[in-house]
């Protein structure tokens, strides 16, 4: 079997507080191919983001404990230095942010900071970093690229804005790009086409892509693989046709169901997840979802309290729960399916 | 014009002036945020707007609960013209309005206890509920789910969703009729969302509350709303019944928004779209004639002379109005093959 080109085994990210330990990710383990996107999943506080600053490097080693095992393209990146991780983001690994505005410079041209990353890397001139610049905004779809280079940030739309952070991390041709919520704070009609760009570029390129997000349409219509998330652990993975359409884990179809769809019926209440999410300083022991879970009972009692279940190692479509397949196939067609 | 109507908006306008100037601050341009737009809300009823940012949806919510007064056009509530009313005079109005906000973090004051905040609108206006002001807190704190012996605790101490529920009952401590509610869910989770959703169904149904329901999401305005107009650099281009709106849109714009909401539905993912170009124009020199054409793959020559009005098309279902000289066929949405796809930019 061939090594991936993006393992993570076994990740844990802590974090010290006057609180207690935050333990932010806790046992992750997935692979990414070249050429595929992976969608993870999951609402706010379930471990997306830290996940992958933790791949990035970009956790204060002061207040964070990572553990576990990244592996990019054969190389091990939870002990590299400081120095080898710098060489690296930016050049084969890249993050797009959600904010496009807070995470451009003001005060300088969009055709500097796409210049910037690329002299970095490459030495280039100036000269040359500015011609790389232009085809990047041209390649991003932004109109008269040539001029705009020496546009500042605040002369584009929201949307424009997305593209040139989205020339700026791909401005190293990147192995490996990491999109972090980059449709949140786009219209719908513009959000369709930041997503067909990156699709199209991906086509071009190869490039592995990371698509994180909290909406489950948008990973329908970008992802190959799709990693759902919850209180820092993967509860299901799978291909994003199997995932989304035969969910196994009873968070995912609570998530499916609390959504409203433009086809779902009217007048039927939606079924939303009862209760609110767990503190990650005392995440309830075995599944983190049991307090929320109405399967418990089923499943067998004091199981999901006790030990915690993992998600099959093998690959393709695995959930971390105790009900037997058999009782989640029974449970979603009859109960969840029409509700979806 | 019908008893029913509770709120009345007609030929409603707002501009904002652009200022310039070094010393002296001249009007130079004006941001023609609402331009002249007709939206009836009837009692008891939950009317949806939705459209992309800038296309003056929440000013619209705003001059609704006539926080601010509009350039010009009429805003009539139970009958009454309040559009240019004094404060006293909107004094008994006031009561009977009330708003939800986004950001459940920014809309509530983080050093009053939960119930000062829901307390502070009966002592405004001087309402005293038979057993008492603090009886009524505790029981609207059981309304929307919170547990009434935590109106002593600090807004930090509650969750997203928590917060949103804080906000619900302040809107509801005056029993208002009318609630305009400005992108209510948008900050939460999904799984928060639902039930934040499910409650504002239920006051809607139980109470008789009517709702104007202001939201980017498609998907959770056709849930909640009976009527939803759609709105577009400050006109509403579409109305109609949730159904005919959803399932049988004729303007392209409505089209379009809709075919570009993501489906969680894996095999959807080959279902035809249609790909705006470009950005929404800026607001200060809104484009001639139909604000969409420039974006739009069926403008012709009519559409930059002749600004097409809102009315009743044929094959349009009863109060389906669009405002659209080349509107789509009325055939069901999404059985109809749509191979448009403009280049970008």
């Amino acid at each position: 079997m061939t090594t991936p080109f993006l393992s993570v085994r076994d990740l844990t990210v802590a974090f010290g507080t006057e609180d207690g330990v935050v333990h932010a990710v806790d046992g992750l383990s997935f692979d990414v191919e070249k050429g595929t996107t992976l969608g993870i999943v999951g609402e706010s506080g379930s471990g997306k983001s830290v996940t992958n600053l933790a791949i990035l490097g970009l956790h204060d080693p002061a207040y964070t404990k990572i553990g576990g095992e990244i592996t990019l393209d054969g190389r091990e990146l939870t002990r590299a230095s400081p120095r080898e991780m710098e060489r690296l983001r930016g050049n084969k690994v890249a993050m797009i942010f959600q904010d496009p505005l807070t995470s451009l410079s003001p005060y300088h041209t969009v055709g500097r900071q796409i210049g910037e990353t690329f002299r970095k890397h490459t030495g280039a001139s100036r000269r040359e970093a500015r011609d790389r610049a232009i085809e990047m905004l041209r390649r991003v779809g932004i109109p008269h690229a040539a001029s705009r280079v020496d546009d500042h940030p605040h002369q584009f739309s929201g949307g424009m804005r997305q593209r040139v952070m989205i020339a700026m991390a791909l401005v190293c041709d990147p192995d490996l790009l990491i999109a972090d919520e980059p449709t949140t704070a786009l219209d719908v009609t513009v959000q369709a086409q930041i997503l067909d760009l990156l699709k199209e570029l991906q086509d071009q390129s190869g490039t592995a892509i990371i698509m994180v997000t909290h909406d489950l349409g948008v990973v329908a219509r970008t992802a190959h693989e799709v990693l759902v998330m919850y209180a820092g652990r993967a509860i299901e993975r799978g291909a994003v046709r199997e995932v989304l359409g035969t969910p196994r884990h009873p968070y995912t179809w609570g998530l499916l169901s609390s959504m409203p769809k433009l086809r779902s019926p009217v007048d039927v209440p939606l079924v939303p997840v009862r209760g609110t999410p767990p503190s990650l300083i005392n995440v309830p022991p075995g599944c983190p979802f049991h307090p929320r879970c109405d399967y418990t009972e089923l499943a067998g009692p004091g199981l999901c309290r006790g030990e915690r279940p993992e998600l099959a190692p093998h690959r393709g479509h695995g959930d971390a729960c105790y009900l037997t397949p058999a009782q989640k196939r029974t449970i979603f067609t009859e109960q969840i399916k029409d509700k979806l | 014009m019908t008893d029913d109507n509770l709120l009345e908006l007609s030929g409603l306008t707002k501009h904002f002036p652009v200022t310039g100037g070094l010393i002296f601050k001249r009007q130079v341009a004006k941001v023609h945020a609402v331009d002249g737009i007709d939206l009836t809300v009837r009692a008891g009823e939950s009317v949806g707007l939705v459209g992309e940012s800038g296309c003056g949806k929440s000013t619209t919510g705003r001059l609704a609960a006539r926080l601010l007064e509009p350039t010009s056009g009429a805003i009539r509530y139970r009958g009454r013209d309040v559009a240019h009313a004094s404060r006293r005079e909107l004094k008994p109005i006031r009561s009977e309005i009330q708003m939800i906000f986004q950001d459940p973090y920014s809309s509530l004051n983080p050093r009053q206890t939960v119930g000062s905040i829901i307390r502070g609108p009966m002592e405004i206006n001087d309402i005293r509920p038979p057993g008492g002001r603090d009886a009524r807190v505790r029981e609207l704190l059981e309304i929307v789910g919170l547990n009434p012996e935590h109106y002593n605790r600090f807004p930090h101490e509650f969750s997203g969703g928590q917060r949103q529920r804080i906000g619900v009952a302040r809107a509801l401590a005056l029993e208002p009729r009318l609630i305009v509610a400005d992108e209510p869910v948008s900050a939460l989770d999904v799984s928060i969302q639902a039930q934040v959703v499910n409650l504002l169904q239920g006051l809607q149904r139980d109470l008789g509350i009517a709702f104007l329901f202001i939201a980017h999401d498609l998907a959770v305005v056709r849930h909640f709303s009976q009527r939803v107009a759609v709105m577009y650099l400050g006109k509403i281009v579409e109305i109609a019944d949730r159904e005919s709106l959803y399932e049988r849109p004729r303007h392209p714009y409505t089209h379009a928004l809709l075919s570009a909401v993501p489906d969680t539905d894996p095999d959807g993912a080959a279902r035809e779209r249609i790909r705006l170009a470009g950005d929404v124009p800026s607001p200060i020199d809104p484009p001639s004639g139909c604000r969409f054409r420039t974006r739009c793959w069926k403008a012709r020559d009519t559409c930059a002379t002749e600004e097409p009005p809102l009315r009743r098309l044929e094959g349009n279902a009863e109060g389906h109005l669009t405002a659209c000289h080349f509107p789509e066929a009325p055939a069901t949405a999404g059985d109809q093959e749509v191979v448009l796809d403009p280049a970008l930019g």
